[in-house]
């Protein structure tokens, strides 16, 4: 091998392995370093009791309640119509032009900006409908900021299922819809259950498209009409007023958390379901 | 009073967009007797045999004209009901695709589409047809497993029974043999011959010697064109057409 | 879908007649945002989105580009997947959390190591650390995962056949990867960079926390900004009527923009498709 080949080699993974090194080096210094001085903090009480004195003091109680009633309100309305349109769009539609702008729009959802999605639901939910800050407003505007992400994942699980299923399904006398729910959908259960952890996720971890649509209250919300405040937002409100360190990082310590639960879990599900299809 | 013949197809064409894929068909199929077609690749014989059950209907670009008379009746007509019409005409494919699930709920799947609820029979159903492809033997202890854990000429032989569980009266074949190895492969002709005691079955395969092997009639196929049609024995022995000699012989193909 | 067509409405019509009122070209062009005063340019929100968006890019994608070469051609299959596990978690992490990290590690840290690397050059330079560079490094940070998963998926989908005929012709690992995997991968890289720079573009959260917030024209990359996002968040909860207006209009450009890359992308991957045959 010549001298200045080899010098290009060297060069060449050096720079690789450098930036590659410095992606997991990124990661692993967040995660760990917002966990272990979050962990220590994340006790029986933080996680039970109500907040006190703007959150500087006691726990986050009703704040991981309004997360979990918004992300369910948001979930609750996603799933059927995300995976109803993803059914229609694929299975039903002949490929018209209806379909191919409505599949861009999809896409287009996809990337609006949160913020942008904040002002919508401000201008939408909040106003026009009359919602008022509200856990509804808020999981109304999550719940179009997850439906794409819902949509392309069963898309992309219905593709995946053989056209020779649907066709067998077909041939015995099955209509288009027993064809769907009976043969293709179970094959979609791993791909889709997938794209709705990931939702949720999207969901839990949203800021500032619930910001400008929940309110910011500290209350329990017992009605979806009350007005909530959720984990990443209590964390930007102690962020940005720099109310107390050890909740600030105890509250981001329980996101990352929550995050790498249900990654986790998306990611068992898809080994596991898999596994099960192809025995 | 069942007619003799259970096809009979007139000036059918068949166009996908702007290409035409069948030219002026016309055909007979005879009552429970094992109709083969036979061409080169890309003739239109497939096409052709999923016109017979409508599958083709999936396909958006596809138009069809002429007549195509099944029992008496022009499938093709707005008055006919697809999903009864499948159900008296089945079909096995050229893969099998069994479904991901097990051996008995893949059998099952077609009589409870059509609302069949009773265990008992459905249990029976499953037995009979599969006794009747000679798969009971060896599934029967594993009616609960997977049904993609059989091997090929298994799946296959479940993909039949699959299709006779509805009780069809013809059941179309699609090459279904290629994707398997001659032993698969000699079963399931060996079936085939059996089942036409109940069954009419239409084979489209090219393989001329599986053709001249089971059939009682073959038809060749073209460009899209019928070229002949005629008894197996006396195409393979006789044929008036000196293309279909040719091809038969081996000379293109 | 209705939802799309709903959103498209509903901001405009509460955006377009601040637009109208001020007249397009001040809106845009003015450098003065002082909505107390009914000032409204937006024109250092744009150049300050635009400078910590390059700046995200500058570092994220070289660095992210290379993870997915390292990704897909180098590191066996096993810990090729935890890395892609990883990369995927840290997508998931909410940026409220990056916009934490940064502004306990990334602001100072700019303040204490870059501002005596640019003093050399400049005595004069000072900086609080909420600046174009902290924010550009955090965007960096967060884009990551979009173009390494992206570039990843381009990379791996090259078929291995190209792969196998490099190598047949004496060529080594760098040379395939560098003349044939990443040249054929291209449109899909493109894609990747594209999308990740609107993710960049519509990060409220993070920027919100980090760039310090100050609608001026930055002189050096020390400056404070503020950008579109951040400026709507920031100050929809204070605002009056006609001030919400214009925060809805500073929506209207941020919707533009991010319609017109997400188009874009659209465009280079399907051109993908096409050369790819």
């Amino acid at each position: 091998m010549s001298s200045s080949k080899r010098r290009k080699d060297i060069a060449y993974y050096g720079v690789i392995a450098a930036l590659s090194v410095f992606t997991l080096f990124c990661l692993i210094v967040i995660i760990v370093y917002i966990t272990s001085n979050g962990l220590p903090h994340i006790t029986w009480e933080f996680l039970t009791e109500r907040p006190r004195s703007m959150g500087k003091e006691g726990g986050i109680f009703p704040i991981i309640v309004a997360t979990l009633y918004a992300t369910a309100i948001a979930l609750v309305i996603a799933c059927p119509i995300g995976i109803g349109a993803a059914v229609f769009f694929k299975e039903y539609s002949k490929g018209g032009r209806f379909i191919q702008i409505v599949r861009i729009f999809t896409e287009v959802l996809a990337g609006i900006p949160s913020i942008v999605f904040g002002l919508f639901g401000f201008a939408f939910f909040v106003v026009f409908l009359g919602l008022g800050w509200s856990v509804l407003s808020g999981g109304l505007t999550l719940f179009m900021m997850i439906l794409p992400t819902i949509v392309r994942s069963t898309e992309e699980s219905l593709e995946t299922v053989p056209m020779s299923y649907r066709e067998g399904s077909l041939s015995v006398g099955a209509t288009r819809w027993q064809t769907t729910v009976k043969v293709v959908l179970p094959c979609c259960v791993k791909g889709i259950v997938t794209g709705v952890i990931l939702g949720v996720g999207r969901a839990v971890g949203e800021t500032a498209a619930v910001m400008l649509t929940m309110g910011g209250a500290l209350r329990l919300p017992l009605s979806p009409f009350d007005a909530g405040r959720t984990m990443s937002m209590h964390m930007f409100v102690l962020t940005s007023e720099g109310l107390s360190m050890e909740k600030t990082f105890a509250t981001a310590a329980l996101l990352i958390i929550i995050i790498l639960i249900i990654n986790s879990a998306a990611n068992l599900i898809g080994r596991k379901v898999g596994a099960i299809n192809s025995a | 009073m069942q007619k003799e013949n259970v096809f009979e197809i007139e000036n059918l064409n068949l166009h996908y967009g702007a290409f035409q894929a069948l030219i002026d068909v016309g055909i007979i199929i005879p009552r429970q007797r094992i109709t083969a077609l036979i061409g080169p690749s890309g003739c239109g014989k497939s096409t052709f045999i999923r016109t017979l059950n409508r599958m083709n209907d999936l396909i958006p670009s596809c138009r069809v004209e002429g007549k195509v008379m099944f029992d008496g009746e022009d499938i093709y007509d707005k008055a006919c009901d697809v999903i009864a019409l499948r159900k008296k005409v089945g079909m096995v494919f050229q893969r099998p695709n069994p479904f991901p699930k097990t051996v008995y709920e893949n059998v099952v799947y077609g009589p409870k589409i059509h609302g069949e609820k009773n265990k008992d029979r459905l249990d029976e159903i499953v037995e009979r047809t599969l006794k009747e492809v000679a798969l009971w033997d060896e599934v029967k202890n594993r009616l609960n497993k997977s049904a993609l854990g059989l091997s090929g000429g298994q799946q296959q032989r479940l993909c039949i029974a699959r299709a006779l569980a509805v009780g069809p009266e013809v059941v179309l074949m699609d090459e279904p043999t290629s994707a398997l190895d001659p032993i698969a492969t000699l079963k399931i002709e060996e079936l085939m011959s059996g089942l036409c005691e109940n069954y009419t079955i239409v084979i489209v395969t090219h393989n001329m010697q599986q053709a001249a092997r089971i059939s009682d009639f073959t038809a060749f196929f073209l460009n899209g064109v019928i070229v002949e049609t005629d008894t197996t024995e006396k195409i393979f022995a006789n044929p008036a057409n000196t293309k279909t000699e040719e091809y038969i012989t081996g000379r293109f193909g | 879908m209705v939802s799309v067509a709903l959103i498209t409405v509903f901001v405009f019509m509460n955006g377009l007649p601040s637009m109208v009122e001020h007249g397009f070209m001040e809106f845009l062009l003015g450098d003065r945002w002082r909505p107390t005063n009914g000032l409204f340019g937006i024109l250092p929100l744009v150049v300050g989105t635009l400078c910590v968006t390059g700046l995200a890019l500058l570092i994220g994608v070289p660095t992210g580009v290379a993870s997915a070469v390292f990704l897909s051609d180098i590191l066996p299959k096993k810990p090729a997947a935890v890395f892609k596990f990883a990369i995927e978690l840290l997508a998931g992490i909410p940026s409220v959390v990056y916009g934490f990290f940064g502004l306990i590690i990334i602001v100072p840290m700019v303040k204490r190591i870059f501002l005596p690397i640019l003093q050399v050059f400049d005595p004069e330079a000072t900086t609080t650390g909420f600046s174009i560079m902290a924010g550009g490094l955090v965007l960096a940070i967060m884009i990551l995962p979009t173009v390494v998963g992206l570039s990843e998926n381009a990379i791996s989908a090259v078929p291995s056949d190209y792969r196998e005929a490099s190598l047949a012709i004496g060529a080594n690992k760098r040379e395939t990867a560098m003349r044939v995997l990443v040249p054929a991968a291209k449109s899909g890289i493109l894609a990747s960079i594209i999308l990740g720079m609107g993710r960049a573009i519509g990060e409220t959260m993070a920027v919100l926390l980090i760039t310090g917030n100050v609608a001026l024209l930055p002189g050096s990359i020390l400056d404070p900004v503020a950008t579109l996002t951040g400026t709507i968040a920031l100050e929809m909860s204070y605002a009056d009527a006609g001030h919400q207006q214009a925060l809805f209009a500073v929506g209207i450009v941020l919707f533009c923009i991010i319609f017109i890359l997400n188009i874009i992308a659209r465009f280079v991957a399907s051109r993908m498709g096409v050369g790819g045959k």
